[in-house]
C-alpha cells in the first residue's frame, strides 16, 4: 500500500489537516460538554453531532483516497518496532475516525434521541432502543475518546520526533505546504 | 527555542523538551476542558449526585421524578400555534404522544400523598420525525432562579447543619415564593386534575423568522377537586397511579395546551418569576391521554424527557434551566440505563 511519491497527494494532505482541526475540536467539545450545566452545554452538543457526522464523511473520503493514492513509504532506516507502531497507528486512526461517529450515532439511536444535525434536518435511527446497547455504546464512546486523544498525543510526539530528532522527511510527507526541507 | 548546547552530539535535549512541552500542554488543556482542574465547576455529575437520597440513588430509576407511570395519547393541533411557530407540530392535525405522569421525588417507592410536586413528561412526534419533548410540573413557579441555586437547595436540604435551610433561604429569598405555593396550594386526588407548566421560557420562531418568548401549560379539562392531605394519605401509597389508570380506562383525559406570550421586559431568564396574569394566551391544541401503561416495559421507560429536544420552530431562550436540565437528565439517563438490571421485575412487585 505504498507509492513511490515522497509526499501524500494534495487532497490527502488537505483532508489530514482539515480533519486534524475537526477531530481535536471534537474531542475538546466532547469532554467539555459533559462537564458543564451552563448554556454552553447545548451549544457544544449542537456542534458535536453534525461535526461528528462531517468527520465520518471526511474519513470515508479519505479512506477512499488512501486506497487510490496510497501512502509514501516510511524511511528504510527506521527501526522495525517504530515502523510497526507507525503502521498500527494508522489502522487505529482510521478505525476511530470511522468508528466514533458511528458509535455516537448508534448510542443516540439506542437511547431514542433524535439525531438532529441542524434545524429540522435529522438522521434516521440506526439501532433499536435498548438500554443495554446504549450502555455498551456510551461506554465505548467515552473510553475510546480518551484513547483517541492519547493516540493523537503520541502521533504529535512521533511526528516531532521525526522532524526534530531524525529529520527524515516523514513530516514533510504530510506537511500542509512545501517546506524548505525537501524529503530526500 | 534554544537547543541545549551542553548535550552530546548523539542526544540533543532541546527537541525532547519541545516534544514534552507540546504534549504536556495539550494534555493539560484537555484536562482543564474536562473540568478535572476546576473542582468548583457545577457539573452534571454534581447536580445528579445531589439529587440522591442519603442512602444513594434508586438504581435503574430516573434520578429525580423517579416514580411515574406511562401513557400514550395524541396531541391535536388546532392550527392557531402556527402564527407563533413554524414547528410542524402546530399545523392542524393529530400527532402521537408518549408521556409519563410522575412525582417530584428521587424515591420510586414514595407514597403518593407525601410528594408535593407532580409532573408530566411528553414527547410529541410529527410525521417528519421531529420531536417536541417537554417535562412540566404543577407548581406555578420553579423553586429557585438559577441552576446554581437549585444545586444549593439540594445540598441545603440534605445538610446535617440545622441552619442550612435558613442560610439557603437568606441567599435565595426567591425560594419563599415557592414555599408559599407548597404550603397553601390545594392538593387534588388525580394526575388528571393538575395543571402542568413549562415554567421555563422558550422561543417560538415563526415563518418570518421572528422570535416570540413564550411559556406553555397543560390546563386540565377535568375540574380540580381539592382533597385534604390527610385524606390522600388514607388512599394508599399508589393512589395516584391507580386512580389515573381507572380514570383513563373509563374515558380519555384531556388538557388544553395553552401558550402564554411574554410582553417585552417580562422575565424570561428566571422560571421563579411568574408573568402577569393578563398576558396574551393562545390555545394551540389538545392533549388527550388515551391509555395508561405501567412504567416497566412501558413506552416511556427508555425515553429521556429532555426539554431541549425541540422541533425546528422552537428554541431555548436566555433561561439557563433547559440546558442545565438537559445536561443532568442525560447523566441520569446514562446511569439508569446502565443499571437497567436493577429495575424491579414489576413496578409494584416489591409492595405486593
Amino acid at each position: 500500500m505504498t507509492t513511490s511519491r515522497k509526499r501524500f497527494t494534495a487532497p490527502q494532505r488537505l483532508l489530514h489537516w482539515l480533519m486534524a482541526i475537526c477531530i481535536l475540536s471534537m474531542l475538546f467539545i466532547g469532554v467539555g460538554m459533559v462537564s458543564t450545566v451552563t448554556p454552553r452545554y447545548l451549544t457544544l452538543v449542537q456542534i458535536h453531532k453534525p461535526l461528528g457526522i462531517a468527520i465520518l464523511v471526511l474519513a470515508l473520503i479519505r479512506l477512499t483516497l488512501r486506497f487510490i493514492y496510497k501512502a509514501p513509504a516510511l524511511p528504510p532506516d527506521l527501526p522495525e518496532p517504530i515502523k510497526l507502531a507507525a503502521e498500527l497507528s494508522q489502522y487505529a486512526f482510521y478505525a476511530l475516525m470511522i468508528g466514533m461517529p458511528l458509535i455516537g450515532w448508534g448510542m443516540l439511536s439506542a437511547a431514542s434521541y433524535p439525531v438532529v444535525l441542524f434545524g429540522g434536518v435529522h438522521l434516521p435511527s440506526i439501532l433499536p432502543v435498548s438500554p443495554s446497547l446504549h450502555t455498551l455504546l456510551w461506554r465505548a464512546h467515552y473510553y475510546l475518546a480518551f484513547a483517541f486523544f492519547a493516540c493523537i498525543l503520541m502521533h504529535i510526539a512521533a511526528i516531532l520526533f521525526h522532524k526534530l530528532i531524525r529529520d527524515d522527511g516523514v513530516f514533510e510527507a504530510m506537511a500542509p505546504v512545501f517546506s524548505r526541507n525537501q524529503p530526500k | 527555542m534554544v537547543q541545549s548546547s551542553a548535550s552530546p552530539k548523539s542526544f540533543r535535549l532541546g527537541p525532547v523538551v519541545i516534544i514534552a512541552v507540546v504534549v504536556g500542554v495539550a494534555a493539560i488543556a484537555f484536562a482543564y476542558t474536562a473540568g478535572w482542574l476546576s473542582p468548583h465547576r457545577l457539573t452534571p455529575k454534581k447536580v445528579v449526585a445531589a439529587l440522591a437520597p442519603p442512602g444513594g440513588p434508586a438504581l435503574g430509576h430516573r434520578r429525580n421524578h423517579a416514580k411515574g407511570i406511562c401513557f400514550t395519547g395524541t396531541f391535536e393541533a388546532n392550527g392557531d400555534g402556527s402564527a407563533l411557530s413554524k414547528a410542524p407540530v402546530f399545523v392542524r392535525g393529530q400527532y402521537p404522544v408518549v408521556g409519563r405522569f410522575n412525582l417530584g421525588t428521587a424515591d420510586p417507592n414514595a407514597a403518593d400523598a407525601m410528594v408535593r410536586v407532580r409532573g408530566i413528561g411528553i414527547r410529541i412526534t410529527t410525521p417528519d420525525g421531529q420531536e417536541w419533548r417537554s417535562a412540566m410540573i404543577d407548581a406555578p413557579i420553579f423553586p429557585v432562579s438559577t441552576p446554581q441555586g437549585f444545586y444549593e437547595l439540594l445540598t441545603a436540604s440534605a445538610s446535617k447543619d440545622p441552619d442550612a435551610m435558613k442560610k439557603f433561604i437568606a441567599a435565595h429569598p426567591e425560594f419563599i415564593t415557592f414555599l408559599g405555593w407548597a404550603k397553601s396550594a390545594p392538593w387534588t386526588g388525580s394526575y388528571a386534575e393538575e395543571r402542568y407548566n413549562s415554567l421555563d421560557s422558550f422561543l417560538f420562531v415563526d415563518g418570518s423568522g421572528a422570535k416570540h418568548p413564550i411559556r406553555w401549560s397543560l390546563v386540565p379539562a377535568a375540574q380540580p377537586v381539592s382533597v385534604p392531605p390527610d385524606e390522600l394519605t388514607k388512599r394508599g401509597p399508589d393512589f395516584l397511579e391507580q386512580e389515573i389508570t381507572q380514570r383513563v380506562a373509563a374515558s380519555p383525559q384531556r388538557w388544553s395546551v395553552i401558550v402564554t406570550v411574554a410582553n417585552p421586559g417580562d422575565p424570561t431568564a428566571d422560571p421563579n418569576k411568574a408573568w402577569p396574569a393578563d398576558r396574551r394566551t393562545v390555545e394551540v391544541g389538545t392533549l388527550t391521554v388515551q391509555q395508561i401503561e405501567p412504567e416497566r416495559d412501558g413506552p416511556c421507560l427508555n425515553i429521556n424527557f429532555d426539554p431541549t429536544v425541540l422541533p425546528s420552530g422552537i428554541t431555548t431562550s436566555d433561561d439557563p434551566f433547559p440546558a442545565a436540565r438537559s445536561a443532568a437528565y442525560s447523566r441520569s439517563y446514562n446511569s439508569r440505563t446502565a443499571e437497567a438490571s436493577y429495575y424491579p421485575g414489576t413496578t409494584t412487585g416489591a409492595k405486593q
